[in-house]
């Protein structure tokens, strides 16, 4: 019983720690490849779990929709849906330093948890969305949650390809050569504007698929349910752990720092009961001083980012 | 007696080392002009004197101590002065207050100081209370001059202080700095303007990819037929 | 028009708390090169301690103004001496994602210490004054008259003392000050003591005018960086005419947008300043 309920825990703490990863290989192809600092994250999150939730329940009179599609649906719309906000507001931003890239997105992810929050006629306000249908149901209990779990490791498996790929690819040298040298970039002749957005709207991409990969996992949805602002802080540290402009890196963070943050949260579980209600923040303040401490002994984090063999080119 | 010596100077930014093995002396009083095309490491190796850039290898000592590395706010105290070629005053701070910060390691009476910059340059005694950043070039340039005055430096350090001033600014600036030499003070400058400086120069030093090419009292630069071909664009 | 005269006076009270915080990310973004993003979170903690400080050392309120602002004024430092001193060499970004970090854990010890519920200083409940339709709330006065004192005192400070001066000439130009001879580290000490104290007071200042929450500071930063903004980076007076922008921006924004959705003004003005006028209305870096 002991074992069955630890492997079920395990099950689920990997699925998670996979969403984790997906959206730490979104914020890598911004951060990590060419530089742009978002601190959005959970925004374009959030618009790809209401994007899924919204096309994939039955038809509800609380809020838009819902209109029972499939989930490939609602992934798809959640990950196009997602690109299209962020390459609206790339439009606007990309061209901004860094620092003040990193300012106008607090205030995009603000504005997205506003809308959210406020607008009840679209996502039924803070009572959030409920009943989003489970993926595998047909599977029974245990086998519906490790076919979760396979679904959730394939789909890292395939956005790690893709992710390196990109990276690899002449297209992934010039970001990188962005976010180093951009005026260089530009002096070859480069569309660095250009660059900039599409790896701003990849990521952003990637993260409204994870969201979409969320709201199926959790069944149920509401601006409250993840503070938005630790979920982007969480998804910052396990890339800085693992360590920006690696693909790998980031994968690894995500897993470690969600095992760390599980772990603290079966430590806190045997708190004093008075100090129940802090628990939450006890781990915030564990997981924010363990961003410091990597910061400052190992700001490159624990797999470094290597540069790709150099190209050799035939053509010459 | 010299009052700066620069000794097999070898560094620069990132990996590359610009300095490739520069040595640089100055006596007391003495008025040194360093030229060389562009690239030759003329800014660097006064920046390296300076504590901004990283030295890999060489010795600086000036006035018997050895100062290499040491950052610029140590070496201020000691009597030297740099003048950067841009970006050299505080834009929005007053020309009297830019004079103010350019004292800002003393803690004695500094009005002396300001009114013998007013006399050298009356123009700013006029205009004290205006913000630097609305001046002109050749306006700021003074008042950067001046904020390295304020300490009463034994050396001056100035890159490049007459690039892109009109003629007339070019001839006042070079008469100041020969003022300022005969209260004193030695000076080390990096110029274009070649031919006008090494003409009042008592020393001018030929940097070439980093390294010393040549060196002779100022006037004899300018006649070596070498250095006027290929340096101060023949003519 | 009442209403509107009404919604200017919220607007102003509410500039002058903002100026009082964008001062602060002002100065650092200028001297130390990087967007502070704690800066919310050092009010907050600033607002908390106040409430303690009335609460345990039973001091008025202004006492325990004064003594919370300063014990906020020597955290700043200390983070500064622990962390983004370490980092400064590492770069803008390391700096930004370090103090994004601090903000969070800033705001954990304040639900940690305090608890995650809203509270309120005890004050004297007072009847707003009535001037025709204007309503006047006398807290209101005394914050906008405490501003202005603080302001002024400001102004003096960076005018009169070597070390003001030599603050607007760092952030002016970091580099120049270092040639200048100017101690720069002394400098930056200064800065954080002004940045953390001022912050502590914009986060009472707005407690006293709101509630106090763990999230005070936080919900109010990006109106902070957007006064700072359009002030231009570095400039004081900027931050202060930026602040009073905001404030009143925000609160006029009401007239024809849900007042949920105020934060979006500073969102846009961001957008605006930076887009259109990078250097912001009033000059800077």
């Amino acid at each position: 019983m002991e074992l069955v309920g630890l492997a079920s825990f395990l099950v689920f703490f990997l699925t998670l720690a996979g969403i984790y990863a997906l959206v730490t290989l979104g914020l890598n192809v911004q951060w990590g490849f060419s530089g742009q600092f978002n601190i959005g994250i959970a925004g374009f999150w959030a618009i790809g779990a209401y994007t899924a939730a919204i096309l994939d329940t039955p038809a509800s009179p609380f809020h838009l929709g819902g209109f029972a599609m499939p989930f490939w649906v609602g992934a798809l719309a959640a990950t196009l849906l997602a690109a299209a906000v962020a390459f609206l507001v790339g439009v606007i931003c990309v061209d901004l330093r860094t620092d003040y890239l990193a300012i106008a997105t607090i205030g995009i992810g603000e504005i997205i948890r506003l809308v959210l929050k406020n607008e009840e006629w679209l996502t039924n306000g803070v009572r959030g969305i409920a009943g989003i249908p489970r993926l595998f149901e047909a599977l029974g209990r245990s086998g519906q949650a490790l076919a979760f779990l396979g679904f959730v490791l394939l789909a890292i498996l395939l956005v790690y390809a893709l992710v390196e790929r990109a990276a690899r690819s002449p297209w992934g040298r010039v970001q990188r050569a962005i976010r180093d040298e951009e005026l260089a970039v530009a002096a070859c002749g480069r569309d660095v504007r250009r660059f900039r957005l599409e790896s701003f709207v990849l990521g952003s991409a990637i993260m409204g698929f994870a969201g979409a990969v969320h709201a199926h996992f959790v069944g149920f949805i509401s601006p409250e349910a993840f503070d938005p602002l630790f979920t982007t802080f969480l998804v910052w540290v396990m890339l800085v752990v693992g360590g920006s402009g690696n693909n790998r890196g980031a994968i690894l963070g995500a897993f470690l720092v969600w095992a760390i943050w599980s772990l603290a949260q079966f430590a806190t579980a045997y708190l004093p009961l008075a100090w129940a209600g802090r628990a939450g923040a006890l781990r915030v303040l564990l997981v924010g001083v363990l961003l410091q401490l990597v910061l400052l002994w190992r700001p490159q984090g624990l797999l470094p980012e290597r540069p790709p063999p150099p190209v050799v080119r035939r053509d010459a | 007696m010299t009052l700066l010596v620069a000794h097999g100077l070898r560094g620069g930014y990132g990996g590359v080392d610009i300095l490739q093995g520069v040595d640089l002396r100055v006596a007391p009083g003495e008025l040194v002009v360093i030229v060389g095309p562009n690239g030759a490491g003329k800014s660097t190796a006064m920046k390296a004197i300076f504590g901004l850039v990283r030295l890999r290898a060489g010795r600086v000592v000036f006035d018997q101590r050895e100062i290499t590395g040491l950052p610029p706010e140590r070496l201020v105290p000691l009597g030297l002065a740099y003048v950067p070629q841009e970006r050299n005053v505080f834009p929005s701070l007053t020309v009297e207050e830019n004079l103010e910060m350019g004292a800002y390691v003393r803690r004695d009476d500094i009005r002396p100081d300001m009114e013998r910059v007013f006399a050298l340059f009356p123009v700013l005694a006029e205009r004290r209370r205006q913000r630097a950043g609305t001046m002109s070039g050749g306006e700021r340039q003074m008042v950067a001059i001046g904020r390295a005055l304020m300490t009463r430096p034994r050396l001056l350090l100035l890159d490049e202080p007459t690039a892109g001033l009109s003629p007339r600014f070019v001839d006042l600036l070079f008469e100041r700095i020969r003022a300022i030499n005969r209260e004193g003070v030695a000076i080390l400058m990096v110029e274009q303007n070649a031919k006008k400086a090494l003409a009042m120069a008592d020393r001018g030093v030929v940097l070439v990819g980093g390294a010393n090419r040549f060196e002779d009292a100022g006037p004899a630069v300018l006649a070596h037929p070498d250095i006027a071909e290929m340096f101060l664009g023949g003519a | 028009m009442a209403e509107l005269l009404q919604l200017l006076i919220y607007g102003i009270v509410t500039g002058g708390i903002y100026a009082l915080g964008a001062i602060g990310i002002s100065l650092i973004f200028a001297i130390l090169r990087f967007a502070h993003f704690a800066h919310g979170d050092l009010m907050t903690v600033g607002a908390y301690l106040a409430l303690s400080a009335a609460a345990i050392l039973g001091l008025p309120l202004g006492g325990a103004f004064a003594l919370a602002a300063l014990l906020t004024a020597g955290i700043a430092v200390l983070i500064d001496r622990l962390l983004y001193r370490r980092l400064r060499a590492s770069g803008a970004v390391v700096l930004l994602i370090s103090s994004f970090g601090v903000a969070l854990i800033l705001r954990s010890l304040v639900q940690l210490l305090w608890g995650p519920e809203t509270q309120v200083y005890e004050t004297a409940i007072t009847p707003p004054w009535r001037l025709g339709e204007l309503r006047i709330r006398p807290v209101h006065v005394a914050i906008l008259t405490i501003c202005l004192l603080l302001v002024s005192a400001l102004h003096l400070f960076l005018t009169r003392s070597r070390t003001g001066k030599a603050m607007r000439a760092m952030a002016d130009d970091p580099d120049l000050a270092r040639v200048s001879g100017i101690a720069t580290e002394r400098v930056v000490v200064w800065t954080w003591l002004l940045g953390g104290g001022l912050a502590a007071l914009a986060g009472m200042f707005l407690a006293l005018d709101t509630r106090l929450h763990p999230l005070l500071g936080w919900n109010v930063l990006l109106p902070l960086f957007a006064a700072a903004l359009v002030g231009g980076i570095g400039n004081v007076y900027g931050a202060i005419a930026g602040g009073l922008v905001l404030g009143v921006a925000s609160e006029l924004s009401t007239l024809v947008l849900p007042a949920v959705y105020k934060p979006a003004v500073a969102f846009a003005a961001i957008v605006v300043v930076l887009v259109v006028r990078p250097r912001g209305l009033l000059g800077g870096r």
